[in-house]
């Protein structure tokens, strides 16, 4: 097992990330930016090690530094979190080259899955269904092509992104070059690659997603996970086990999914839409998600914990991979430091910023009352999973812990979440990636 | 003629200048997008007219009521 792992990551994850080492009984150590050094990961970890600088490319995503960091603090392991480093190929490769372990997949699972388009075409040779979509996009006329096939509306997306950054939706045929060359350079300058590819876009689909655990030689699903509830192709709530009658398409595309990546060798997730009663492929995260913990309640299971303990070298048979059924119901909300009316993002000091606790109620939060949220970093505050032994009770105990959650200093979108917790639409379980567009135009007339 | 300043609605960076000086621009276009917490903020131009100056480059920041972009209308 691994002895001291260095944690380049902050907030919520961090110290998600020191709670996993510390009871599996190794040190960590967090990096931590200028701006982070009061934070609670920092003050809970064994060694904490200041990255000067604050934007994320002199410190959490300067790769070189936190290689460095490693070998001087002789951590034996690196934990990315997600985000940052988490799903940087060669990062990893560094990582590997240096005789240090990377907790996550090795380099070869993360570049094989970075290429949207690339991972979409191998999946499909193994028989994984994928919604249509197109090769990498030459030129305009490439898109024409695609549209004479599927037609319209499609959405551009970059090939080496993620994340649902720098996404286009062409709505109608004279579009397609204005659209072209606006997602082209925010490619570039997100991804560092121009290239593009096209799907055809599913206006109101369900976004379900599958919780990989693997050792290697050894791979197992562990629940499925409902995220369509999202703003800006961004997740805002997430729930297992997924609602709705979808038993049987879940059945079906499993075995399928561990059989062709039966050799993966760690936690990850496999990202689908749900459109028109199928399933289809969209692509894998090689990384810790963001939303774990409800997998994590209804299933009885320490994720975190598994990843580290997968990058030791521990085979899932000797491992505690929990219960197979879910055994509860875990709905997450994601609270974000933001103006939910205007959409924008609200930075500022946090003068106040109290979860309370409550049965049946987890809390995952960053920061702490005097924290400063800046425009730097991502704007997640905190995570407030409800369980219950029915999806209602989650969903109230969800509700009531938002509610309790006092927040001064910045916007948050804590009413939002609420009032989508409570919409009729969303008890109910008419759930789709449409719905907060619908429930907002609702509510502004 | 009457110049109309934009400001930029929240504390960020400067990620990608759509917009040149000269440019006859429509309400609504984008002159630029900023980048706050990992989102991407466009700036719509509140009037038609014409783009007399642009206040900051590339990668600076910025903060919340600044005047990044003047039109003339």
């Amino acid at each position: 097992m691994h002895q001291r792992v260095l944690i380049p990551n902050r907030g919520v994850i961090a110290r998600r990330i020191v709670r996993a080492c510390r009871k599996l009984g190794i040190q960590s150590v967090v990096c931590h930016s200028d701006l982070d050094a009061q934070t609670p990961a920092v003050e809970e970890c064994d060694q904490a090690v200041r990255l000067p600088g604050y934007q994320a490319k002199d410190t959490y995503l300067n790769s070189h530094l936190v290689l460095e960091t490693a070998k001087k603090c002789r951590a034996d392991a690196i934990h990315p979190g997600y985000g940052f480093l988490a799903e940087s190929s060669s990062f990893a490769e560094d990582v590997e080259t240096a005789g240090i372990s990377f907790i996550g997949p090795s380099s070869d699972w993360i570049k094989r899955m970075s290429v949207k388009t690339e991972a979409r075409s191998s999946m499909s040779k193994l028989g994984i269904p994928v919604h249509e979509g197109s090769g990498l996009l030459q030129n305009e006329d490439c898109i024409r092509d695609f549209v004479g096939q599927v037609g319209l509306p499609i959405v551009l997306k970059p090939a080496a992104g993620g994340g649902g950054i720098g996404m286009f939706v062409v709505h109608e045929e004279d579009e397609i070059a204005i659209k072209f060359q606006q997602a082209q350079p925010l490619a570039k300058s997100g991804f560092a690659d121009d290239s593009l590819y096209a799907e055809k876009y599913l206006s109101k689909p369900r976004h379900i997603e599958f919780q990989v655990v693997a050792d290697g030689s050894d791979c197992s699903i562990l629940g499925v996970r409902e995220c369509s509830i999202q703003r800006r192709h961004q997740k805002l709530i997430e729930e297992t086990p997924v609602p709705g009658d979808l038993d049987k398409q879940l059945a079906d595309i499993e075995p399928q999914l561990t059989s062709a990546i039966r050799d993966y060798d760690s936690i990850g997730t496999v990202e689908c839409l749900y459109d028109d009663g199928k399933l289809g492929f969209l692509e894998m995260n090689t990384r810790l998600q963001v939303e774990h913990g409800v997998t994590e309640e209804a299933h009885n299971v320490d994720l975190v914990a598994l990843q580290v303990q997968i990058s030791a070298g521990e085979s899932l048979d000797s491992l505690d991979l929990g219960s197979e059924k879910p055994q509860q119901y875990a709905v997450e909300a994601r609270l974000y430091a933001e103006d939910s009316e205007r959409m924008l993002p609200s930075s500022g000091k946090l003068n106040v910023f109290r979860p309370v606790p409550f049965e049946g109620v987890r809390i995952e939060a960053g920061y702490r009352a005097g924290n400063y949220i800046t425009p730097y970093y991502d704007p997640l505050l905190a995570k407030i999973i409800g369980t219950g032994s029915s999806r209602e009770q989650a969903i109230a105990r969800t509700a009531i812990a938002l509610k309790a959650f006092e927040v001064e200093g910045v916007s948050t979108n804590s009413e939002l979440l609420q009032n989508i917790l409570g919409s009729e639409a969303f008890i109910l379980g008419r759930i789709h990636t449409g719905l907060l567009e619908e429930l907002h135009t609702r509510s502004s007339r | 003629m009457a110049s109309v300043n934009v400001e930029s609605e929240v504390t960020g960076k400067v990620w990608k200048i759509e917009a040149s000086i000269g440019d006859n621009v429509d309400e609504g276009d984008v002159l630029m997008i900023l980048e706050s917490m990992k989102m991407e903020i466009p700036v719509e131009s509140p009037v038609s007219g014409t783009v007399t100056e642009l206040r900051v480059r590339k990668d600076d920041s910025v903060d919340e009521d600044q005047v990044i972009v003047v039109i003339e209308q």
